[in-house]
């Protein structure tokens, strides 16, 4: 019965989500300001409608009820209970529930959010929301259907793919899907106001926390995707150029761009076109991605759909999308008034530079992901394009960007000073070269780009500090002041020196991975093996039972240098279901370095064993995790959370003084 | 088409356990086997999604890698084993696509949107400076016009 509420609700909330796509449009056509505020309420019902229907997809897969298809599919009554319930979303059908629910719940903050909006820009987008979901409810059901029932009803199921049975799948999708669809509003924003025909400074302050908030989460789901491909695939990688990651790359790429070009937009009315044609990018490749890892036309780990009819229903929804709002771009844009001239040299070139060189570095992304395809489909040619090429494209794109970085958020609005903005960063820049002729000089003979690279990070992180000193130091006197200018300074400054320094630490990280090490072994019992810093021992091994798998665990001592740390312990585990084999890497971390032993299989009498230095890899996520903090404080800023507040005092008056 | 969706499907518990190199592998001189390294790196398994041979378990990925090493013993240098791979399976065993006439566009297009983003700024900011110094100077015809239009209100 619950399953067939849950059915239900899900249909219930196509036709409303129907409804609000289609009212208030009328309601806005015909002048109507009941009609146009129905978009609210369907908004809620809709949400509402769907959270139910997740409800029963949930309860099914807690109570293991098997004569639910997607539940004997995914699910298996020995799981612990966290797996039980992470399993509604590690699948096909329940992960389009999961993505229609966080839609709908968008839809429906939209709706509640206080702030003044314009009420004709409010129906407008709320409509293209409910658009959104209203197709996406109906590839749900009509090819998706998560509540099918099984008759005869088995009296086990097959399990969920041991791969995903860690705390990962909690985490990462929901992440993930909340960056996904976040841009969803952003896009509905775009067509809301391009049906408009007027779009000001008002509409960039109501959609810049929606971009930031779906950057925050996006950020953070790719980064808890990238640790935990890392500890689970066993060899110790944690980024792949696999072209699911690029579908999730590509948004987030686009997104950043999106919430530099915003900020032109919000305190110089400048940029409007192109911050418009953004955002619907945005989206479109979060549309892409969506229908990259759900058609399977590019096969990759994550695929888990591999349906033609999806694939198809899926590629309808994204030429709807894509096609329509860049058709209704190329008719509304040109009335669109431009406006907020600024100098050649000035904070507004220097973001402009920067969208530049990210639209670029996404297009790259983009050819690389989509050209083996279309040159398949047109010349029968098979390529493949692999990290070797984005470190020949992708790398040189970001690296000017990144290193003009510092220099751009130090340039005043309108009219900069480069001279006096490179001044401001000669110091930092200074410390950073030293930093990396230091680690040339005393890592002689390794990796020559690894220690300019460490500089780069240096330099980031360094200039985003200073910067936000310089705003506290300059001209106060005493700490007293110097305290109440740092609580004055507005959050969004904090956030945006955080971000900054955030891809500066990953660098960093990245970076040292060139003095990573490996070592492979065949060990026996009370032999050692030595790879960079790290010593392990092998003390033995032993079998052990799980909930519903086998495992085979060696332990090992665990040394570096002469230092003893925590002993670690490295896996091999059969799912019994599936008769799945998987691997369980030992990682003990020390300070912000790891040791990773990874076993493989066993061979006369040892087993074979693969031990990692990986030295700093843990700045890698740390640095994601404060961008995601810089993204995160910056959503707390007044401008943000008052409802519109007067003109909030432009940023260019807590510049130092040139 | 189900016969593809079986096929990925049974590949896929193969897939990403990966213990790519194991030790019986290994190459005693370690200068060639930081080559093969290097050089596997670099090569894709044919069977597997988007891994390199280093990365991968699958028996055909082991192959190669002990392919390319019998290569290298048997004195190769790099260009050669990599040619000889590519002569056995195409270019798709090649992680980084090579440059000729079908990849122009995509080794191409980054640098290409990135010249015309330029371009096209450069274009926009000339016009601009264009306008701006149009509209300063007034004509003396103009200023006799203003001027007119300025006075009458002044006398009483």
């Amino acid at each position: 019965m619950i399953v067939e509420i849950g059915h239900y609700a899900l249909a219930l909330a196509l036709g409303v989500s129907v409804i609000q796509a289609v009212v208030p449009f009328w309601g806005v056509f015909r002048q109507d300001r009941t009609l146009a505020s129905v978009g609210s309420s369907a908004a809620l019902v809709s949400f509402g409608l769907v959270a139910l229907s997740f409800a029963a997809l949930v309860t099914s897969y807690v109570r293991s009820d098997f004569s639910v298809a997607n539940v004997v599919a995914n699910s298996h009554s020995a799981q612990p209970l966290i797996y039980k319930f992470t399993s509604v979303w590690g699948n096909h059908e329940g992960s389009m529930l999961l993505w229609v629910l966080i839609l709908t719940l968008f839809g429906a903050l939209v709706a509640l959010s206080r702030r003044s909006l314009p009420p004709r820009l409010r129906a407008g987008a709320l409509a293209a929301q409910g658009l959104v979901a209203a197709a996406f409810l109906a590839f749900t059901l009509l090819t998706s259907n998560p509540f099918q029932r099984l008759v005869p009803v088995p009296a086990e199921g097959q399990d969920l793919n041991p791969i995903l049975q860690d705390l990962g799948l909690a985490i990462h999708p929901p992440l993930l899907y909340v960056g996904y669809v976040g841009f969803s509003i952003t896009y509905a924003f775009a067509v809301a106001a391009l049906i408009d025909g007027r779009i000001d400074a008002m509409w960039a302050r109501a959609v810049r926390p929606w971009t930031l908030l779906a950057w925050t989460f996006l950020t953070l789901g790719i980064a808890m995707g990238s640790y935990w491909a890392y500890y689970e695939l066993g060899w110790g990688g944690w980024w792949f150029w696999d072209p699911v990651e690029n579908a999730s790359f590509m948004p987030w790429l686009a997104g950043t761009a999106l919430i530099h070009s915003t900020v032109v937009m919000e305190k110089r009315d400048a940029l409007k076109v192109w911050t418009i044609l953004l955002a619907i990018l945005t989206f479109s490749l979060s549309l892409l991605g969506t229908f990259i890892v759900r058609s399977g036309v590019l096969t990759s780990v994550h695929s888990f759909a591999t349906d033609p009819a999806r694939g198809l229903f899926i590629l309808f929804i994204l030429i709807f999308f894509v096609g329509g709002s860049l058709a209704l771009f190329a008719w509304r844009a040109p009335l669109l008034r431009q406006g907020g001239l600024f100098a050649p040299v000035s904070r507004e070139s220097a973001l402009v530079v920067n969208n530049v060189f990210l639209a670029t570095a996404c297009a790259t992304v983009f050819v690389g992901t989509l050209y083996p395809l279309l040159l398949e489909m047109i010349t029968g040619d098979k390529i493949s394009v692999g990290a070797p090429f984005y470190n020949a494209t992708f790398v040189p794109v970001m690296v000017p960007l990144l290193l003009l970085l510092p220099i751009g958020q130090s340039l005043a609005w309108k009219r900069g000073d480069l001279l006096g903005a490179g001044q401001r960063n000669a110091f930092a820049f200074g410390l950073a070269v030293l930093a990396a002729l230091a680690l040339l000089f005393f890592m002689r003979g390794g990796p020559v780009m690894a220690p300019l690279a460490v500089g780069l990070g240096v330099f980031l992180v360094l200039g985003a500090g200073f910067d936000l000193g310089e705003r506290i130091v300059a001209r106060a006197s005493g700490w007293r002041a110097m305290l109440s200018r740092a609580r004055g300074l507005p959050r969004s400054a904090w956030g945006t020196a955080l971000a900054h320094a955030g891809i500066g630490l990953s660098i960093i990280g990245i970076a040292a991975q060139a003095w990573s090490s490996e070592a492979i072994a065949v060990l026996k019992p009370g032999e050692r093996l030595t790879s960079g810093r790290y010593t392990i021992v092998l003390e033995g091994m032993s079998p052990r039972t799980g909930p519903n798998f086998r495992a085979e665990v060696a332990r090992f001592q665990l040394f570096a240098g002469e230092r003893e740390l925590a002993p670690v312990e490295a896996s091999k585990r059969v799912y019994t279901a599936r008769a799945m084999p998987t691997t369980e890497a030992g990682i003990r971390t020390d300070g912000l370095s790891q040791a990773y032993v990874s076993l493989g299989e066993a061979q006369d009498s040892g087993v074979a064993v693969r031990l990692y230095d990986k030295p700093l890899i843990l700045l890698i996520w740390i640095g994601s995790l404060v961008m995601a903090l810089g993204g995160g404080l910056s959503l707390t800023d007044r401008r943000f959370r008052l409802a519109a507040p007067k003109r909030a005092a432009p940023a260019a008056a807590v510049q130092p003084a040139e | 088409m189900r016969r593809i969706v079986l096929i990925i499907a049974l590949m896929l518990p193969a897939m990403p356990v990966a213990q790519a190199v194991q030790p019986d592998e290994i190459l005693p001189n370690p200068a060639l086997e930081q080559r093969a390294r290097a050089i596997s790196g670099g090569l894709r398994c044919l069977v597997c999604q988007n891994q390199s041979i280093d990365d991968s378990d699958a028996p055909l990925a082991r192959d190669l890698r002990i392919l390319v090493r019998e290569r290298l013993v048997a004195g190769d240098d790099d260009k050669a084993v990599v040619d000889f791979v590519v002569a056995r399976y195409g270019d798709f065993v090649l992680l980084r696509p090579p440059f000729n006439a079908h990849t122009v566009l995509l080794w191409g297009t980054p640098f290409a949107i990135l010249l015309c983003a330029v371009a096209f700024l450069w274009r926009r900011a000339r016009e601009r400076t264009a306008e701006a110094s149009a509209s300063t100077p007034l004509s003396p015809e103009e200023q006799a016009r203003l001027a007119a239009l300025i006075e009458p209100d002044d006398k009483p």
